[in-house]
């Protein structure tokens, strides 16, 4: 059973797949398997790639590939982080407001509507020139600016689950809110919130990434992609691709989250080529 | 059997096959078929029988994943299996036509009925857009639709189901074809409207000597409609013979089962006594949706151990009441009496023990049952939470439960609603309602989604649980026949109020209420002389 279903997952997937167990697993183990720490100044400024330091040494002489390693772990970490918050607030919501409907529905949806209505970049620029930039906050902007896409996407999904007769018979049961939202409704558009977990997980990935580059993200000196790309930019005008790295090794990790939600959806959807 | 040149349509050993997960499946089992010129052919059977997968090919048509694997379809002696698509092309809609089960589905509600109507005919080459006006609203005419002149130029939307599927019908005539395939024309409509449609289609086929297969699962509909039925199952003929003969002497068994569906024998229960409280009392309650009433004044008793059957066409507020008296739906006036207690108009203010008492079973089990929850995990939740039973205990009530509805424990408790079939979930719907130990259950419409045979397996269910945990049942339905089979009482509804209330023997017996009187006649009996008698019966009596 497992290994036919394992036979049908086509080959973008699986690439997704690997490339996404692989920075797990970089990103848990990142301690061991870097060769310098994080922050240690082990050489001179900008060395080429060596023996010793095999994609050479950043702007003040860190070894760029244990901070490749360990900005896996913090960009991609707090990725996570962010995400799940904004979705486990954002689907909570957006499923009590389908269940609930009436005023809470109005009040929650013209508040997302609120939310929306001004440009995510602007308004994370915004709130955190007046919050101050720092990772708590950081995390706390970027999973409120994403609960709205979120909250729309699971309104509508669980709008079509609340009307069937399974989840009348639950609340004419006696059974509570919270049962209903997590028994009843949850289940039932799980798959299209898997989904949408994989596209926005590359969003606030990239969010992330964009702000530590405009340097309100992540704060030196942390590594972590978006940052090193920033500290590293001028040595791209010298002709050398090393800066690149961590921009490239971002696009591969959104690249293959997407092969792997758009199998997801294929998958949750049944539509067939 | 006859000439083959004269035969309209001749079908030889057919096979057709469904691609599935696992390899194709084998749906329609060699079967043959003959049509002349003029003759209705009745075909019969439950569903997944291959009825329509029949009727669909005498037009060379297949469903998506399903395809041809062997035989002949021959119509006017040409093989059009063999031929172009273009060429069957030039054939479907002009010499063979379909009309769909649900009219309301099958018209595109972006056009007005006539631009629909003449599509067929321009396509064809018959005549310019003039000539199909006129001939519409001759067509029209003949199916009795109101307004011959003027309803073409409504939308689908803007006229009722019975007449979308006589303007249906009116379109598959167009061009005057040789045959039509009708699948199911009046399953969703009401007793009343049947009746209006049954009489056109019969009307007009007759009129142009049209041939027709009438597929349907209603055997009274059939006798009607058909010279000669044919009965399938699983694919394969079972019996095939003249309508006069088919219905008084079936030669198969399982013919002989499908004949004898409409005979439940219920046992006759005594009148409650006098000093006997009614379990459930609903007491001169009216409710709205918005500005619009749609209860008036509705009062009725339901005692222990009884069925109250309600019925009423579609709209005429049977659901409605068992909303109001769920507490889904607020009473404006009136009240809900539960053991001489009122309850709280709105389920959020009732206790746990009011809603355990009063349980209810849905018309369509796909929707019902939450297709993420295990069979288990559906029937044990009611226990669990009414009861407080966990752990071991639990499993060994569901496992009574399950017993109860005679599924086996070992083989369903841990399987999904999807893994079973339509009967089997009205059953895991049963067994939910049960769970709670209830007194009274409302049935809303619990066998209308299913074959007769399947339906008769749940009401006798139904039937055995009452006599075993002296249960009452409010049963909405607009099935005359389930009525007389199982109901001690009955209330007939129209427009929101109760036109007639009282014993089930006395209502069927005459003088009847206006109303009553047009919905028992208007129930399709197996007298293939029915339909004429009636509808000589009623002319006579307009005029």
């Amino acid at each position: 059973m497992l290994v036919n279903q394992l036979k049908m997952i086509p080959l973008s997937a699986w690439f997704g797949l690997v490339v996404i167990f692989l920075t797990a697993f970089i990103a848990l183990f990142a301690p061991a398997l870097a060769p310098y720490g994080e922050t240690a100044i082990v050489g001179a400024q900008y060395e080429p790639w060596s023996d010793q330091y095999w994609l050479g040494t950043d702007n003040l002489g860190r070894d760029m590939l244990s901070r490749l390693i360990f900005g896996a772990r913090n960009t991609v970490g707090l990725a996570l982080f962010t995400t799940t918050i904004a979705f486990s607030l954002g689907a909570f919501l957006g499923i009590l407001a389908a269940l609930k409907a009436g005023w809470l529905d109005m009040l929650l949806s013209r508040l997302i509507d609120v939310l929306l209505s001004v440009p995510p970049l602007i308004l994370a620029l915004m709130l955190l020139a007046i919050l101050g930039p720092s990772i708590p906050n950081m995390v706390g902007v970027i999973a409120v600016i994403y609960i709205a896409p979120v909250f729309r996407l699971a309104r509508a999904a669980a709008q079509n689950i609340v009307v069937l007769e399974y989840v009348q018979a639950a609340q004419l049961r006696g059974e509570g809110t919270f049962w209903i939202i997590r028994k009843e409704v949850l289940p039932n558009i799980m798959s299209t919130l898997i989904a949408e977990f994989g596209l926005r997980f590359c969003f606030v990935f990239l969010f992330i990434a964009a702000l530590s580059f405009l340097g309100l993200g992540i704060q030196p000196p942390t590594a972590d992609w978006g940052s090193m790309v920033k500290e590293n930019a001028t040595l791209i005008t010298f002709g050398d691709y090393t800066p690149l790295l961590p921009a490239g090794a971002i696009a591969l990790l959104a690249v293959s989250i997407n092969f792997v939600v758009d199998w997801m959806l294929h998958k949750s959807s049944g539509l067939k080529d | 059997m006859t000439d083959n040149t004269k035969q309209l349509l001749r079908i030889r050993n057919l096979r057709m096959a469904a691609n599935t997960a696992n390899g194709p499946l084998e749906i329609i089992k060699g079967i043959d078929l003959d049509l002349q010129p003029g003759e209705v052919l009745g075909l019969v059977g439950e569903s997944g029988a291959g009825k329509s997968t029949l009727g669909l090919a005498s037009m060379g048509y297949s469903r998506d994943g399903c395809q041809f694997t062997d035989g002949v379809v021959e119509f006017k002696g040409r093989d059009i299996l063999g031929i172009s698509s273009k060429e069957r092309r030039a054939l479907r809609g002009c010499q063979i036509a379909y009309v769909a089960q649900s009219a309301a589905a099958s018209f595109n509600p972006a056009y007005k009925l006539i631009d629909q109507y003449a599509e067929g005919p321009l396509f064809h080459g018959e005549g310019n857009r003039e000539a199909a006006e006129t001939d519409a609203v001759d067509l029209y005419k003949q199916m009795r639709l109101p307004n011959p002149e003027e309803i073409g130029f409504r939308y689908p939307h803007q006229i009722s189901g019975g007449q979308l599927q006589r303007a249906m019908t009116a379109m598959a005539m167009s061009c005057r074809p040789d045959l039509i395939v009708f699948d199911e024309p009046t399953t969703a409509l009401d007793v009343t409207t049947q009746i209006e449609v049954l009489t056109a289609i019969r009307n007009i086929v007759e009129e142009f000597n049209t041939a027709a297969i009438y597929i349907t699962h209603d055997l009274a509909v059939v006798a009607q409609m058909a010279d000669r039925i044919m009965v399938l199952k699983d694919g394969q003929l079972v019996e095939e013979a003249d309508t006069q003969a088919m219905l008084s002497d079936p030669q198969e068994s399982y013919t002989k089962t499908l004949w004898s569906v409409r005979s439940i024998e219920k046992r006759k229960k005594p009148l409650p006594d006098a000093a006997e409280k009614p379990l459930l009392s609903v007491k001169h309650v009216d409710a709205c949706y918005g500005d619009t009433q749609v209860l008036h004044d509705i009062s009725f008793d339901i005692y222990r151990g009884r069925t109250v059957a309600v019925v009423g066409e579609s709209g005429s507020g049977k659901s409605t009441t068992a909303k109001v008296i769920c507490g889904l739906l607020n009473a404006d006036k009136g009240a809900i009496e539960f053991e001489g207690n009122q309850l709280p108009n709105c389920f959020k203010d009732r206790t746990k023990e009011d809603l355990r008492h009063i349980q209810f079973i849905y018309q369509m089990p796909d929707t019902a049952l939450n297709p993420k929850q295990k069979i288990k995990d559906i029937i044990g939740r009611p226990v669990k939470f009414y009861l407080g039973l966990t752990g071991a205990a639990l499993e060994k009530r569901v496992r009574a439960l399950m017993e109860m509805i005679e599924l086996d424990p070992e083989i369903f408790m841990n399987r999904y609603p999807d893994e079973l079939s339509g009967g089997q979930k009205q059953r895991v719907g049963i067994a939910r309602a049960l769970a709670a130990e209830p007194d009274f259950i409302i049935c809303d419409e619990v066998t209308s989604a299913l074959d007769q045979l399947v339906a008769e397996g749940i009401l006798k269910l139904l039937m055995r649980l009452q006599d075993e945990l002296n249960l009452s049942y409010m049963f909405i339905t607009h099935d005359l026949a389930t009525v007389r089979a199982i109901a001690d009482d009955v209330i007939v509804m129209q427009k929101g109020k109760v036109i007639e209330q009282g014993e089930t023997e006395k209502m069927f017996k005459p003088p009847h209420h206006e109303y009553t009187e047009l919905l028992l006649s208007s129930v399709p009996e197996m007298d293939p002389d029915w339909l004429s008698n009636l509808q000589k019966q009623r002319e006579t009596e307009v005029t």
